[in-house]
């Protein structure tokens, strides 16, 4: 396909769409190469808006590696609206890459990452656009080799037959061992084809090829089981993992943008993985075990950061990031570095205790004060025992009115509906709990104007978790569960009043819970929703819920199952799960017994603190806990 | 809700100066949107460290004001903006620094100190240069005649509230066709592109260079191929003639007050 720039046909539709700014390019912080000076080019997409994709740290730090190898280049794609798409196709435009605005389909690779199901669609419009046969069967040598990453890579079934492969866990080292095996091959003369390279990447253990696996089916519609279908293909597939992230210092040159975008700030990720065992989440699972960044390499990142890019606002990113060993210093020293200056600096809170406050504070030294959010994530103490988040009302309720106190007006409680072994009475908990932290909130600041904001996200189970048995709450439940929370926070008017209610949609998690824990069998679904004219399904006023539904009706049918098959039906532990030959390093036996623990309500402490848990993960991947303090210093003063 | 809260100990350093910029937006980054353009120069003001003076209160927000703006995909050499600084500082200084620190077609043309009075009071009138792709100059001189010779022309603009009439035809101080281009925007070769040559009253709402597109196509039946582009090429006092005049004139003016005073 050719390479050459598209520009100049796009130049003429932008000022037909809306905010044509993001299709422009020419970022600060951006590289444009030249395409004959390299070996190996690769296309990185984030499969959403520009607004939304561009601020994702994974992408960025993959383009910045990329492009500092001498012989590789790397550009970026976004998602085009769905009113540009409709003039593309009419112009016989192909997607395209914003440096140099080249065709998607002429490069050697396209690197997707997944951060949420609800893009799958979103991917197959990429394809399409691009020239791309949709089918991954369907392409040559002549195509790009398609790879995702990012979280959704750990149940790659679902969109198994759009994707040639798939990496499992950090992107610094797969990107470049992939490019290695890709240069090779073509400077062999492609030896073999577009399955030499794949069985090429397969072989590693490390990339996972779903072509070379076959899926056995049981008459019941359970999978029987999951096997190679070439010689030399690993049964199972293992996953990444970055270590020592001093090594790593990326983003160095953040992407500036010039359009708006969702988050507009230097973000620094001070730690990876999370051992804090909260058996909902996915990330703490697959991201184990935890490395932090040493406070001297975090104090220069942003020095530099900020310095290159402009921005005034300053991410300290992480799963938990108050749980760093030196976060105290952390905060402390930038709070003073930058007291005397308009830079803010957030910290994403989630754990509930006045420690978190007292971060908080340190870090509004110059009077910028950014929200704070709590997440206690269940509404009781026995649900919080299921979920493995050990939080109790006292310390929830001290926590919120240090705030207050603190001189915080509002603070935003963040809850899960539809957890395991759930009842109305769990969930009415959270608005005894929002009632109680207001009255103790109005006598500790000895005013009425203070407010919470009680915000509630439907509970999806996800693969590699100890939830990855559990039947999903039916939506309905959860909006029956919903309206008596509702009911009963505006109960007590005076109360009442001073709590929003914020709560995601049901319909969506429906879609999610099946993309999340679906098989190769999803792929019909999605391909049938993507006709139907399915894009942006993460966006309320794009998703169409019956869409979803009539594709699935008619593509599950055959198989004899239904989206309550994937989504409320609970899985036996012998039942071979669609993710089973993907191996993040969690020990399977290790996660059914937190399975058993969280039916008996029983407490796993974190193995920072309290020793190996055993899962697994560590002697696995050959690597450990690498966590300070490092006694250094925040560096440049 | 805000009354009960103490105000920050801090209070900013008053404002010692204040400059007049004038900038471009061109190229590719014509289709940035003003918002864009003010996120792009408050992160170029932070770049370049140009000690520029805060709002008070609890959100500080750098004080730069604008003088209008020219809508998103429309190229502008003369848009025009006030800093006001905490630190005396040398403008032509500013000027190469912000522009060194502003992507490439986001532009700053040139700062003077800023003399008594407002860049508002000082703005009346733009000039436009509108090349328009597929059209012959003959066929534009015969719509501009008969575009001049109405005396109300009455469009419909879309915008968020719903449409709008305008009349774009009384705020015309000149409409003329200036000639031909030798190669449309686009580069499709081949393709004739008239130029028009607009000078334009600001009134409330502003007449855009597209608003007079779609009067010309009202009154004269233009079928356009493909989209024209428009450049602002001057904003200021309107003289005699309709000629534009320059609206930091009077700064410069008071700046050579002040050194043969002194």
């Amino acid at each position: 396909m050719s390479m050459a720039s598209v520009f100049s046909r796009l130049e003429r539709l932008l000022p037909r769409v809306s905010r044509p700014i993001q299709y422009v390019g020419g970022e600060l912080g951006t590289v444009a190469k030249d395409w004959d000076s390299v070996a190996v080019r690769w296309a990185l997409m984030y499969p959403d808006t520009y607004e939304v994709g561009l601020p994702n740290q994974g992408v960025q730090i993959l383009y910045e590696i990329l492009n500092e190898m001498p012989d590789v280049l790397a550009e970026r794609t976004y998602a085009v609206r769905p009113d540009l798409e409709v003039l593309l196709r009419e112009e016989g435009i192909p997607q395209f890459t914003l440096e140099n605005h080249r065709p998607v389909g002429a490069f050697d690779l396209l690197g997707v990452s997944f951060a949420t199901e609800l893009c799958y669609t979103n991917l197959l419009t990429a394809l399409d656009l691009a020239g791309i046969p949709v089918t991954s069967a369907d392409r040559d040598e002549r195509h790009p080799i398609v790879v995702a990453g990012g979280h959704g890579a750990f149940n790659p079934e679902p969109i198994a037959d759009f994707i040639d492969a798939a990496v499992l866990g950090d992107g610094e080292e797969a990107v470049r061992d992939i490019t290695g095996i890709v240069r090779d091959w073509k400077a062999e003369g492609r030896p073999g084809g577009r399955d030499g390279v794949l069985l090429r990447l397969a072989r590693t253990e490390r990339v996972y090829v779903p072509r070379f696996y076959d899926v056995e089916y049981a008459p019941d519609g359970r999978i029987r089981r999951v096997l190679p279908n070439r010689a030399g293909v690993p049964s199972r597939i293992g996953k990444y993992t970055t270590t020592e992230l001093d090594r790593w210092p990326h983003p160095k040159r953040p992407i500036v943008p010039v359009a708006e975008t969702v988050h507009e700030r230097y973000a620094v990720e001070i730690f990876r993985g999370c051992t804090r065992g909260c058996r909902f989440c996915q990330a703490g699972m697959i991201t184990r075990p935890v490395r932090e960044r040493s406070i001297a390499s975090i104090g220069a990142m942003v020095a530099r950061g900020l310095e290159f890019s402009g921005f005034c606002e300053v991410g300290l990113m992480s799963l938990s990031s108050a749980d760093h060993s030196e976060i105290d210093a952390i905060c402390s020293g930038l709070g003073d570095r930058y007291a005397e200056s308009n830079v803010s600096l957030s910290l994403p809170s989630t754990r509930v205790d006045a420690f978190n406050i007292t971060l908080a504070e340190g870090l509004a030294r110059n009077g910028r004060r950014t929200g704070l959010t709590f997440a206690p994530e269940g509404g009781s103490e026995r649900i919080r025992r299921v979920i493995n988040k050990m939080v109790s009302e006292e310390d929830l309720i001290r926590t919120v009115v240090a705030a207050y106190s603190s001189g915080w007006r509002s603070v935003k409680l963040y809850f899960m509906c539809g957890l395991p072994t759930e009842t109305d009475e769990d969930v009415l908990q959270i608005a005894r709990l929002a009632h109680e932290v207001i009255r103790a909130g109005r006598v500790a600041v000895g005013s009425k104007d203070i407010r919470a904001t009680v915000s509630i996200g439907g509970f999806i189970p996800k693969p590699h978790t100890p939830f990855q048995w559990a039947p999903a709450c039916p939506p309905e439940v959860i909006d029956h569960r919903i309206r008596l929370l509702k009911q009963a926070i505006n109960a007590n008017k005076s109360l009442g009043r001073a709590i929003g209610i914020r709560y995601s949609d049901g319909e969506s998690s429906v879609v999610e819970g099946l993309l999340a824990r679906g098989d190769r069998r999803v792929g019909a679904v999605i391909r049938a929703v993507w006709e139907a004219g399915g894009r942006f399904d993460g966006w309320s006023e794009h998703f169409s819920f019956a869409r979803w539904q009539q594709a699935a009706q008619v593509e599950l049918k055959p198989f004899g199952i239904d989206v309550e098959w994937y989504t409320t039906r609970e899985r036996a532990e012998d039942e071979v799960l669609p993710w089973d030959h993907l191996d993040p390093g969690l020990d399977r036996e290790w996660l059914w017994q937190e399975w058993d623990n969280a039916l008996a309500e029983n407490e796993r402490d974190d193995c920072r603190w309290a020793g190996c848990a055993d899962c697994g993960v560590c002697p696995s991947q050959g690597v450990d806990i690498e966590i300070g303090p490092t006694g250094g210093r925040l560096l440049p003063s | 809700m805000a009354g009960k809260r103490p105000q920050p100990a801090r209070t900013q350093a008053p404002v010692v100066q204040r400059l007049h910029l004038r900038y471009a937006k061109r190229g590719n980054l014509r289709f940035a949107s003003h918002r864009d353009f003010a996120r792009a120069l408050e992160r170029a003001v932070r770049r370049a460290g140009v000690p520029i003076a805060y709002s008070q209160g609890f959100t500080p927000h750098p004080k730069i004001s604008y003088a209008g703006a020219a809508p998103t995909g429309v190229a502008s050499s003369a848009e025009y903006l006030e800093l006001a600084l905490r630190e005396r500082t040398d403008p032509a200084a500013v000027a190469r620094a912000l522009d060194a620190a502003l992507p490439s077609g986001l532009d700053v043309v040139e700062a003077v100190e800023a003399g008594p009075g407002g860049l508002a009071d000082r703005i009346d009138a733009s000039a436009w240069r509108i090349e328009i792709p597929g059209l012959t100059v003959e066929r534009a001189a015969a719509a501009v005649t008969t575009f001049l010779a109405a005396t109300e022309i009455h469009v419909g603009r879309v915008t968020k509230r719903g449409e709008r009439i305008l009349d774009v035809r009384g705020p015309i101080v000149r409409l003329l066709v200036k000639g031909e281009a030798d190669v449309a925007p686009s580069g499709v070769e081949g393709l004739p592109c008239a130029i028009l040559d607009l000078v334009v009253r600001h009134v409330i709402p502003t007449v855009r260079p597209d608003d007079v597109l779609t009067g010309l196509r009202a009154v004269a039946d233009l079928e356009l191929c493909e989209s024209p582009r428009a450049t602002r090429l001057a904003q200021g006092g309107l003289a005699a003639e309709g000629e534009i005049v320059d609206p930091l004139a009077a700064d410069r003016d008071a700046a050579d007050w002040q050194t043969s005073s002194a």
